[in-house]
């Protein structure tokens, strides 16, 4: 990793008279002159995409509609372009820029880097189910990449302002991927649910923040941290504000009592746009519990800790109980979300490095497989049948043994057996939890997680030892896809054995 | 005059500052009912007529002078008809919604340099706040008279004075970046210098979008799809009579007013004389900077009367078409190159 | 009890009763117009705070642009009000008792002990020459920059999903292009045929 040596000077505090102002009242301004553009510099990844993003835009506009797949071509350039220099501006030191309303440390950068990974293979999913279902327009695309500049905010933002305003930007982006397919009604209903709950949620986020800002006057984390640290201010006011940034947090991940629209949503939208929105998106939610809570609010960890467990304790619960009744997969796959959300929770409730570092793991691992899933059920969507529910996998091996073979890695994975990565997403959040000796929460996970294994292990089934009834044709697959797929699948196999790589990353991204 | 003076010092602020208003609003209410004439006499001879020449004052002719004032007293003794089902009191709330800005606008506005009733800081501003309130009158009367033309031209015009605001606030943008404030007076200041140095010529794309847009804002031919008056008859106040009837009358031809006054004052240097810079620039310093600002004014306002001769009106999606996809890019390219010449 | 403060509470009164007819008037063109003055309110209560350009702002925004917009839809709505009302009354008794939960939180949290006037030290009245604008544009595009940034990309996100969930191209629909209007010359349209007069005899 190639990262920058010198680091920024932080001149927030500098006194300037700007030359631009007319003379009539000068202003003497606290503010922001940097040294352009090398004080900009680690935020080169999110310039790029966005250049590249508008140029997309407008390149579409003048593209025949048989001639889409270049946009496509464009946006995976775009988000390969992205990763690279995020590579390219990583390093092991934390940049604060933007009068520090911009962070980039360790943490972004692995965020970032992983958010980039899975949209990139949910792109390549996409791209055969959309021009299979007669989708294929490029704002698939340029919002895709928009949710994604959004996420990459979200991961970066280290002031209520920036994280606020990524969130919208990712939020919005997904608002309007979700009902996609207009003719779809399902899919419209979708949309102005998660659009009206999601708003509201976004109204509570907002109004905690206000409430926060309120009593500690101040936006960046730093100052909030320092704030608060100081214990001048009211607890029981910042508790109420808390209060409302979990629900907001809550909402976001789809974390019981919060999580009525994740069913629906996941049910009504494309295939295309599901894999999508179930997988990147949870890596963001990550962030934003992290940003707000980890780097804003540490000092009220003792608080919003317990408020986590109950939303974990009860995400996995119900998550886990509810899909095994489902016969919709996309159902059932939504309600496991749900209980993977709890995971997730789990590990950010320890409040401490190695917690944060598990969270972290399981994000990555769970998008990771979530995109792995819908990619195969985007696979197997043709054209008029989509592949909602579970009998339509029946017999899926004898139709083609290697895309059975990899959904059996991925749903191994969800379910956590070994020796798939799955396992270790979730023994290191236990451990997490068991450092911390909360047991009873620990047992609580494992024994929903056992609940959880049947309906995974139900869809094996269904694909191996159940006669196909729809179609015995072989699947037809794209080499784009296939190699989506495979590597999808192996390398949730291959993490899992060699699961070092990955965590060593995570834990040396919250070393301090 | 010492004696005036002090009297008027010794008046308490109120009674100042209502004295002012008067001041502009009785000769501005009488030029717009002059304007109304004015209209019928030069449309009449651009279509080799006569106009309006019964009416006089006094048992002389005069050329129909006494024409407004005899509209007036008819409009003032019609009965005012409330259709059925109508909303009354918004019904009757409409004109003075549209009459209201059309005046308001004035009280920033400077008639010659110093001369204006309320010198304030972010007074374009204000300016495009209360012409875009405009529209109210409009809308409410099309909704609350409870007709079907009514409510067709309301649509009409919402739309369509929506589309033309921005490309009017993007070409007063353009105004303020290149003068650098927002206060009326400091623009007119900033345009000192000679005939060239007025914005008309280094604006001249936002010159002409400017006063396009105003036109379209007022409703006025060739963009009066919202009184359309051969499509939905008059539009939103087809069933309006009598005295409400007169006030949107009269907010009409205000607002025309204020218009071409803007336009005057934003690009053709309101009360600067054409002549500084000139060498004959000594033989005018006698005249007063409102008698320039006057003649600018003039100037527009014949402009709109001539347009209405002119030209056929547009159709619909044409008005839609011109403002949205024309005017804006337009407008936006030219500030990004104002700013970008300002700032190298 | 001086002028501004005056002025204050009749804008503050105003405010609320027209917040309060926004959402118990049945014709919802009449809630939208009380939105207008709740609008007109909250900009006078800025203009006392010395915000005035975010005072005409608002104006120039939210009244002039977005309510018109909002009251063009609204005229359009036929809105079946008894069905809306079944649902209300069923949900009535669960909705209030949360509004006073959260109401009576609110009021025991956001009470004069914490926000009280002896807890916020009154701000510095800015001298007569300072511009609101100007001091708003410093931060916007200086401190405040990188969120700037975020809110215009939003915005485009805005017109495109706007266009993308609304734009249809229907097979069916005959379309003018005024670039060929224009292009169009006598000749692609005309054709003068010359022929011999014809012997009628």
């Amino acid at each position: 990793m190639a990262y920058l040596g010198e680091s920024y000077p932080d001149n927030t505090d500098t006194e300037i008279a700007l030359p631009c102002l007319p003379t009539r009242n000068p202003i003497r301004a606290v503010c922001f002159m940097p040294d352009y553009p090398a004080a900009v510099y680690p935020a080169l990844p999110e310039m790029f995409l966005l250049s590249c993003t508008c140029l997309i835009l407008i390149a579409d506009l003048f593209l025949h509609r048989t001639k889409k797949s270049l946009t496509y071509l464009l946006s995976l350039a775009a988000l390969a372009g992205t990763f690279f220099l995020t590579l390219h501006v990583s390093s092991p030191d934390t940049q604060l820029l933007f009068t520090e309303s911009y962070i980039r440390d360790p943490a972004s950068d692995l965020i970032k880097l992983g958010l980039l990974a899975i949209t990139f293979l949910a792109l390549i999913y996409a791209q055969d189910d959309l021009s299979e279902q007669g989708l294929l327009r490029g704002e698939y695309f340029t919002l895709v990449l928009f949710a994604t500049l959004g996420m990459l905010v979200i991961a970066s933002a280290h002031s209520f302002l920036t994280l606020y305003l990524g969130l919208e930007l990712l939020a919005l982006s997904l608002y309007s991927l979700v009902p996609f397919n207009r003719d779809s009604t399902t899919g419209s209903e979708a949309g102005i649910k998660y659009f009206v709950l999601g708003a509201l949620a976004s109204g509570m986020l907002l109004y905690g923040i206000s409430m926060l800002y309120g009593a500690t006057g101040a936006l960046t984390f730093t100052e909030v941290a320092a704030a608060i640290q100081t214990g001048q201010v009211d607890q029981t006011f910042l508790v109420f504000g808390l209060v409302f940034i979990v629900i907001g947090i809550a909402f976001k991940f789809g974390a019981v009592p919060f999580h009525m629209w994740v069913p629906d949503v996941y049910q009504g939208a494309p295939t295309s746009v599901v894999l999508f929105l179930s997988s990147a998106p949870k890596i963001a939610a990550f962030a934003l519990a992290l940003r707000l809570l980890a780097d804003g609010l540490p000092g009220l960890a003792e608080h919003w800790q317990n408020m986590l467990a109950i939303l974990a304790v009860l995400s996995m619960a119900l998550g886990n109980v509810i899909a095994i009744a489902q016969t919709n997969i996309k159902r059932m796959f939504a309600y496991s979300t749900i209980a993977h959300v709890g995971f997730i929770l789990l590990g950010l409730l320890a409040a401490n490095e190695k917690g944060y570092a598990a969270a972290l793991f399981y994000s990555l691992v769970y998008a990771l497989t979530a995109v792995g899933g819908f990619g195969v059920l985007a696979i197997l969507s043709r054209q008029g049948l989509n592949a909602e529910q579970i009998d339509d996998l029946r017999g899926l091996h004898q139709r083609s043994p290697w895309i059975a073979l990899m959904m059996l890695l991925l749903l191994f994975s969800m379910a956590g057996v070994p020796p798939t990565v799955g396992f270790f997403a979730k023994l290191f959040v236990l451990e997490a939890i068991i450092s911390l000796d909360q047991i009873g929460l620990a047992v609580i996970a494992v024994f929903f997680s056992i609940i959880g294994a049947y309906y995974y292990l139900r869809v094996i089934k269904v694909m191996y030892f159940d006669q196909p009834d729809v179609s015995t044709l072989p699947v037809r697959i794209t080499s784009g896809s296939m190699a989506a797929l495979s590597a999808n699948g192996l390398s949730v196999l291959a993490l899992g054995v060699f699961p070092a790589t990955l965590l060593a990353l995570c834990q040396a991204a919250f070393s301090p | 005059m010492e004696y005036l003076q002090t009297f008027w010092a010794d008046l308490p602020v109120v009674v100042q500052i209502l004295l002012k208003i008067a001041a502009i609003m009785v000769p501005l209410l009488i030029t717009v009912a002059y304007y109304t004439y004015a209209e019928r006499k030069v449309i009449g001879h651009m279509q080799a007529r006569m106009g309006p020449n019964r009416v006089g004052l006094f048992g002389f002719r005069l050329l129909g002078l006494g024409q407004p004032i005899a509209d007036a007293v008819k409009l003032m003794f019609k009965e005012i008809i409330i259709p059925s089902g109508a909303n009354k009191l918004l019904f009757l709330l409409a004109p003075l919604l549209s009459i209201g800005p059309a005046l308001a606008a004035w009280a920033v506005f400077p008639f010659d340099a110093g001369l204006v009733l309320a010198d304030i800081n972010a007074g374009l501003l204000y300016i495009l706040a209360l012409t875009s309130l405009g529209v109210y009158g409009i809308i409410i009367a099309g909704w609350a008279s409870n007709s079907k033309y009514a409510l067709l031209g309301a649509m009409r015009s919402a739309a369509q004075i929506v589309a033309y605001e921005i490309a009017m606030g993007f070409a007063l943008v353009g105004v303020l970046v290149a003068a650098g404030s927002l206060n009326l007076g400091e623009i007119v200041a900033a345009q000192q210098g000679n005939l060239l140095n007025w914005y008309w010529l280094p604006l001249l794309p936002l010159f002409v979008i400017y006063f396009i847009s105003g036109v379209a804002e007022t409703n006025r031919a060739p963009f009066d799809v919202a009184e359309g008056e051969s499509e939905i008859v008059a539009g939103f106040h087809v069933e309006y009579s009598g005295m409400t009837f007169a006030v949107f009358f009269l907010a009409e031809y205000a607002n025309m007013i204020l218009i071409s006054a803007l336009t005057a004052l934003m690009f053709l240097g309101g009360w600067l004389s054409p002549f500084q810079g000139t060498p004959l620039a000594g033989w005018f310093d006698w005249v007063p900077g409102i008698f320039w600002f006057l003649m600018k004014t003039g100037f527009f306002m014949f402009c709109f009367l001539w347009f209405r001769a002119t030209f056929p009106r547009y159709r619909y999606d044409q008005i839609m078409r011109l403002g949205w996809k024309v005017f804006i890019p337009i407008t936006i390219v030219w500030i990004v190159l104002i700013a970008w010449l300002k700032v190298a | 009890m001086s002028f501004q403060l005056l002025l204050f509470y009749l804008f503050a009164a105003v405010l609320i009763g027209a917040a309060l007819m926004v959402i118990t008037r049945r014709n919802p063109v009449h809630s939208a117009l009380f939105l207008v003055l709740a609008f007109f309110s909250c900009s006078g209560l800025w203009m006392l705070a010395e915000a005035e350009f975010l005072a005409i702002a608002l104006v120039l925004v939210y009244v002039g642009a977005v309510m018109v917009l909002f009251l063009f839809v609204v005229m359009m709505l036929d809105i079946n009000l008894a069905e809306l009302r079944a649902g209300f009354v069923r949900n009535a008794p669960v909705a209030v008792l949360v509004a006073l939960l959260i109401g009576a939180q609110l009021v025991l949290i956001l009470g004069p002990e914490r926000f009280g006037l002896a807890q916020f030290a009154a701000p510095v009245p800015k001298p007569a020459d300072y511009s609101n604008t100007e001091a708003l544009g410093l931060a916007l595009f200086t401190e405040h920059l990188y969120a700037f940034e975020i809110a215009a990309v939003i915005l485009l996100v805005g017109i495109i999903a706007a266009i993308s969930l609304t734009l249809r191209r229907r097979p069916t629909t005959r379309y003018q292009n005024p670039g060929q209007q224009v292009r169009v010359q006598a000749k692609d349209r005309l054709r003068v045929v010359k022929m011999d007069a014809e012997d009628v005899a």
